[in-house]
Parts: C-alpha cells; sequence; structure tokens
C-alpha cells in the first residue's frame, strides 16, 4: 500500500501550532507522508496546497474558535475542484456540538484535547483502507 | 536557618566550625543509614517531574551546605530570592486580575464591570485574534475570528466603549498585545485623554513581548529589527510621558505552552529579557530609566515545588545579571516584578471539573513563589471561553487562597526547606547552561532565525505527549482515571456575532471622522518610520487622528516590511 499524504495545516490567524506540530510528528513517525503549511494560512492557500501535493487528508488544528467558518470553507474549495475524495479532519478547542454540526456537513471525525494520538492515526488508517477498497471495487467489478 | 549555613567559610570562628564540622559528620552517617534502608525497601516506580532532572527522594542539609546569605538574603534585599518587598502580601495582596475579552467593546465592557463588581482588582483585556495581528475587523483575513478569542479593538472608538464608565487613574489595566502592542498602547494612552486622566497617572501593563512571540505564540506583525526599534521606543517615550507603565511583559507563559520545561521557560524568558536590555542600552540609554518598568509574566504548571523554585531562581538570577553584567544601580531595576497565570496546557478537557482543583494548586504555588499579580484558569476553558460563573469560581479560588489558608501571612514561607533551596539552585544552574548556549549559537535573535529555540521547545513538546502516551505521566482522567460515565457536560459561553456590528462601527466610523487628518498622519507616520525618530509621538497622533489598527499597521509596514515565518518542523 503506498504511503497516506497528510496535509497538516493551521488556518486562520491562530499561532498556537503546538498540537499541529505534535500530531505532524506521530503521523511522520506512523509512516505517513506529511506536508506541514506553517501559520496563518487562509482556507484557500490550504485547498490548493492539498490540491498541488496531491495529499489524501487534510488535517486541520484550530483553537481559535474560528471553526464554523474555516473548516466548511476549506472543505468548500476543495469540493470547488472536483476533490471529494479527500478527508478533511482536525482538532482544537471545538465544543462537542460543533464538531457534530461539521460532522454534518461532511467533514471527518473532530479530535479534542487530550486524545492521544494514536487514536488519530488509527482513525486516519482506517479510512483510508476503506477508500483503497471502494476504490478497487469498481475495477474489479 | 543554621543548618544552611553549615560549610559557609568567615562567618564562624574556629571553634564554630569545629562544631559544624562535626554536625555535618554525625549528618553525613545518618543520611548514610538512611539510604540504605531506603534502597532495600520496595518503593512504586515515580516517573513524573516535569523536567529531566533526577530527583532525589529526600534533601537534607547536605545539599544546600553551600548556600549562603548571597544566594538567599530577606525579603526586599538583594538578590530577593525571597521576595521584592519587606513587607511581602503583609503590605498588599497580590492582585487579582482575571484576564478576559470576547466580543464587541461593548460585551467586554460589561464582564469588567462584572469582575470589579466581585472583588477583582486589576483588568487585563484579552484581545481577538485579528487585534493580535493588527487587522481591523472589516478585513478579509478577519473572517470567522472577530471577537472569537478576544474582544475586537479596531480604533480608538472601540477602545473608548471598552473602558466606558471605568475610571482610567484608578483601575490599572494589563493588555496582552505584541505584534502591534505600541498602537492598542495609543489607543489606550488616547482614551485615558479623552477621559480628562493624566498620562502620568496611569497604572498597568503591555504585553510587548516581541521575541517569545517568534518563539511560541506567533503573533507577530514586522520583521524582528524593526519591531525591536519599536520596543525601545516605548522604553524611552514611556520613561518620560507615562512614567509608572509597564512597558513590557518579558513572558515565560507562551514558551511554557508550547511544550518547554520550566528550565527552558526559565532560560529562554530571561534570555529575551536581557536581549530588550542590551538593545536599550544599545540605543543609548541609561539602564536605570527604562529597567524599573520592565515586568515579567510566569506559566505555573503542575510541579508544585518546581514552580516556585522556578520563581524564587528567576529573581535572583535577574537581578544578578542586572547588577553584575549590565550595571543597574537603581534597586528597582534589580527587582523582578511578575504576573502568574495558571498553566491552561494542564487543564482537561475530560472531567472538566478537575481542573478547579488544578488551578487551586497552581495558584498557591504562585503565591508561594511571591507573584505580584495572578489569573487563575477556568474549569471550561479547554472547550470555549469561559462563562461568568466559571470566572467567578476561578476568582473565588483566589479569594480562599488569600483570606482563608493563612499561606500569604508568613514570607517565602519555604525558603530554607531543603527541597526547594536545593531545586531553586539547581534551576538558576540549568538556566545559566541554557544561557552559555544561546551565546554559543549567537544569541536569541540568531537562534530565533535558525530555528534553534523553536526546536528546543518542539522537542520539549514531543517528549512530553510521549510521556503521557506511554503512561509514564499520569493525566488524571485523560490516561488513567478515566470514567466510562457520559462526559460531564457544563454549559459553555456562546458567542453572539461581533464582525457585522463592528463592519458597521468602522464603515461610519470611516464616513464621519476627519480623513483628511488621518490621511495627513498616516503619512507622517510613514515618513517618520524612514528615520530614525521616536516613533511613538506619531503612532499616538494617529491614533487621536481615529486611525484604525490596520491602516496604522499598514502605514509601518509599508517600510518596515512584513515577518515571514521560517517552517520548522
Amino acid at each position: 500500500m503506498r504511503p497516506i499524504r497528510v496535509l497538516v495545516a493551521k488556518p486562520g490567524l491562530d499561532g498556537h501550532d503546538r498540537g499541529a506540530k505534535v500530531v505532524a510528528a506521530a503521523l511522520r513517525d506512523a509512516g505517513m507522508e506529511v506536508i506541514y503549511t506553517g501559520l496563518h494560512q487562509t482556507p484557500e492557500m490550504i485547498a490548493s496546497a492539498a490540491i498541488q501535493e496531491d495529499a489524501d487528508v487534510i488535517g486541520l488544528s484550530i483553537l481559535s474558535g474560528a471553526h464554523m467558518t474555516l473548516i466548511p470553507r476549506v472543505k468548500q474549495l476543495v469540493m470547488d475542484q472536483g476533490r471529494d475524495d479527500i478527508l478533511i479532519t482536525g482538532g482544537g478547542i471545538i465544543p462537542r456540538e460543533d464538531m457534530d454540526a461539521l460532522q454534518a456537513q461532511g467533514i471527518g471525525r473532530l479530535f479534542g484535547p487530550g486524545t492521544p494520538t494514536t487514536e488519530l492515526i488509527e482513525y486516519i488508517k482506517e479510512w483510508f483502507a476503506a477508500q483503497e477498497r471502494e476504490g478497487a471495487s469498481p475495477a474489479s467489478a | 536557618m543554621t543548618s544552611i549555613k553549615v560549610g559557609s567559610s568567615g562567618t564562624a570562628g574556629l571553634g564554630g566550625l569545629d562544631e559544624s564540622a562535626r554536625e555535618n559528620e554525625r549528618l553525613r552517617a545518618e543520611v548514610a543509614e538512611w539510604k540504605k534502608k531506603y534502597e532495600s525497601a520496595r518503593k512504586r516506580d515515580i516517573a513524573f517531574t516535569n523536567s529531566e532532572r533526577e530527583l532525589a527522594p529526600l534533601y537534607t542539609a547536605l545539599d544546600t551546605a553551600w548556600l549562603d546569605a548571597d544566594d538567599l538574603g530577606v525579603p526586599g534585599i538583594y538578590p530577593y530570592t525571597r521576595g521584592i518587598h519587606p513587607t511581602g502580601y503583609r503590605g498588599k495582596l497580590w492582585t487579582m486580575r482575571q484576564f478576559a475579552g470576547f466580543g464587541s467593546a461593548r460585551d467586554t465592557n460589561e464582564r469588567y464591570k462584572f469582575l470589579l463588581a466581585h472583588g477583582q482588582t486589576g483588568l487585563s483585556v484579552a484581545f481577538d485574534f485579528p487585534t493580535l495581528m493588527g487587522y481591523d475587523s472589516d478585513h478579509a483575513r478577519s473572517e470567522g475570528e472577530v471577537g472569537k478569542c478576544g474582544v475586537a479593538i479596531s480604533s480608538l472608538a472601540d477602545m473608548e466603549v471598552l473602558f466606558d464608565g471605568i475610571p482610567l487613574d484608578k483601575v490599572s489595566t494589563s493588555m496582552t498585545i505584541n505584534g502591534p502592542a505600541v498602537i492598542l498602547y495609543c489607543f489606550y494612552l488616547a482614551a485615558a485623554e479623552k477621559q480628562g486622566v493624566d498620562l502620568a497617572k496611569l497604572r498597568g501593563t503591555i504585553q510587548n513581548d516581541i521575541l517569545k512571540e517568534y518563539m511560541a505564540q506567533h503573533a507577530w506583525v514586522y520583521p524582528i529589527e524593526p519591531a525591536l526599534r519599536l520596543i525601545v521606543d516605548c522604553f524611552e517615550w514611556s520613561a518620560e510621558h507615562v512614567p509608572q507603565w509597564n512597558t513590557i511583559s518579558i513572558s515565560g507563559y507562551h514558551i511554557r505552552e508550547a511544550g518547554a520545561t520550566a528550565a527552558q521557560e526559565l532560560a529562554f524568558t530571561l534570555a529575551d529579557g536581557f536581549t530588550y536590555v542590551e538593545r536599550g542600552i544599545a540605543r543609548g540609554l541609561d539602564v536605570d530609566s527604562f529597567a524599573p518598568r520592565l515586568s515579567f509574566f510566569w506559566d505555573i504548571h503542575n510541579d508544585f515545588f518546581e514552580e516556585i523554585a522556578k520563581l524564587r531562581a528567576a529573581r535572583r538570577i535577574w537581578a544578578r545579571h542586572m547588577r553584575d553584567r549590565y550595571g543597574a544601580k537603581d534597586p528597582r531595576s534589580l527587582v523582578m516584578r511578575f504576573h502568574s497565570q495558571t498553566a491552561g496546557v494542564t487543564l482537561t478537557a475530560q472531567q472538566p471539573m478537575n481542573n478547579v482543583v488544578r488551578v487551586a494548586y497552581q495558584a498557591m504555588a504562585a503565591v508561594l513563589g511571591g507573584t505580584q499579580s495572578l489569573h487563575t484558569n477556568s474549569m471550561d476553558e479547554t472547550l470555549a471561553l469561559p462563562t461568568e460563573e466559571s470566572v467567578q469560581v476561578a476568582l473565588r479560588t483566589q479569594q480562599v487562597l488569600a483570606y482563608e489558608t493563612g499561606v500569604p501571612n508568613v514570607m517565602d514561607p519555604l525558603g530554607g526547606s531543603y527541597y526547594v533551596e536545593a531545586l531553586t539552585s539547581h534551576l538558576e544552574e540549568e538556566a545559566e547552561s541554557l544561557f552559555a548556549q544561546i551565546d554559543e549559537i549567537g544569541g536569541v535573535v540568531r537562534g530565533l532565525e535558525t530555528g534553534w529555540l523553536q526546536r528546543k521547545i518542539a522537542e520539549s513538546a514531543a517528549r512530553q505527549q510521549w510521556e503521557i502516551e506511554q503512561h509514564r505521566r499520569v493525566i488524571v482522567g485523560v490516561n488513567d482515571l478515566v470514567t466510562d460515565e457520559p462526559e460531564l457536560t457544563i454549559q459553555l459561553l456562546k458567542i453572539g456575532d461581533t464582525e457585522a456590528e463592528q463592519r458597521e462601527r468602522l464603515s461610519s466610523l470611516r464616513a464621519t471622522r476627519d480623513g483628511a487628518l488621518a490621511e495627513r498622519r498616516l503619512n507622517e507616520l510613514r515618513e517618520a518610520a524612514r528615520t530614525n525618530e521616536n516613533m511613538m509621538p506619531h503612532i499616538l497622533d494617529a491614533a487621536r487622528a481615529y486611525c484604525t489598527l490596520y491602516e496604522i499597521r499598514a502605514a509601518m509596514e509599508d517600510v518596515f516590511g512584513a515577518y515571514r515565518e521560517p517552517v520548522f518542523f
């Protein structure tokens, strides 16, 4: 199986990157190819980087409270490019009900403080394996 | 206290020395006997410390034998290890200063009045991300972030509303602002003028610590050199015009929150402090003209004794370096005054009520360490901005500490503790060793440019995460003592839509102000930026003319350029 490509991004003006960097390092240690965007990215910059880098997954880290604006915006921009196959996941200071609302809009799981990195590694790997199975099935049918 | 003097020379007569040598010998024998018993007994596996330092299971007079009066002294006297005031908290309790800000200036003004009515004794402004980065609420980059993480302040007009009905000569105000610090400071000064308050009467602090922004918190605007120029401009101008104002709060808080150990927080913060002092001296300022207004800000983490020792070591290191390295003579230049905040990073989203307990221990460590002011975090801050109810519990935590526990009654009550004294000295040694490493790589600015400092912090953060995931470090309710019951839900603060309101306020401001005057002030500002002039009077004039935050930022950016983050990963 080819390595999973993950773009870890910090959208908006929020400068708290401890979580993003810890997660990026953990995903890399788990064998994924990780691109970290650095801080203060606009949704446009993130979407275009994800497409250029051919990312399978976008991991968004937001601790600023702007998640209800920024996460759907990234999703929309990626969809506009016809890429509904990219998983958009992430984490930060996001209240449970906002997580639920975002998931209802087609965003992947969002992880709160205290989540072990193993949990999100497993989540991404499972999602990717399911994608691969799905992608493989029409060809084999 | 006498046992601490064991081994110090020159103070006792010959007979005294003999006696203390005998005492020492007896203690050594006792410690050896204890050690034998200890080593043969069964013990728990204790992996936990916040640093990489090995802790002994017991400290005795042997560990502090080398301490002398020059290390400890008494409160109010050099080297200030035991406190900066001869009266400690008997003279004045610490200032209870809860950091607050959300939504519009009007929303936050109401919260301030609530806090003042409940016995809070100072204000502390939390700005939203656009303001922290120098964007107006109606700038494209501000979308979705206005009023979310703090209050939105885009001009003097907003600052006037923020302090409406709060007399600025009666309260002290701390403002957490860095990249555009001098601009928000000028809004505050202009708001005070509008209230008819003499600037010489203003008391408060701007954080204004850009070095730790590049290192850890990342709310920057300009490149390093022009940013440092603005800070020295602020030191120089304020010494004359706003003499009671703390022109900087040199902050370890964000460095620690980003992952640093206690020793790294101590060393990197003090190294930042020394850098500012050197820049002031390089400008030709007398060190005693600006050093008395430098203040500090520490993070108070979980490891109770280490935090107390860190604060004691910080005072001693600062006093020594200021006197011996920078030639400061005024005692006010030697004393480290500081604000403390309990560690946000230790709060857990799981079982959030437990956070009340964590905060209480941390607050006690801050007070035992002799803090001048304190913010206690609210239990719900890993989930959202705090509600009024949880802020009240946090404030009451300080009040219980102040009025019920008896902790503030005696100065530096842990002074002389073998463990705390040994730890204080160890932290000082670790800091000195980190100073030497920073010197070796070419200083703080070079360390930021090459990413050396950022990498050290990221490595510590990764190590701590690994320790938690390996269960080498227990976080109650997170990786141990987890409950299967459904998550305890607590009421969270909801913030209304500030963005639309702010857009309207800004468009009406631009329509009603004297546009030609604003334009002229911005041009003068841009011109001044090209010279070596002090920028403060020009920024203040632009603030008075209701130029907006972003207009002022952009005028200087035309000359200074913007900071581009080197990405280290």
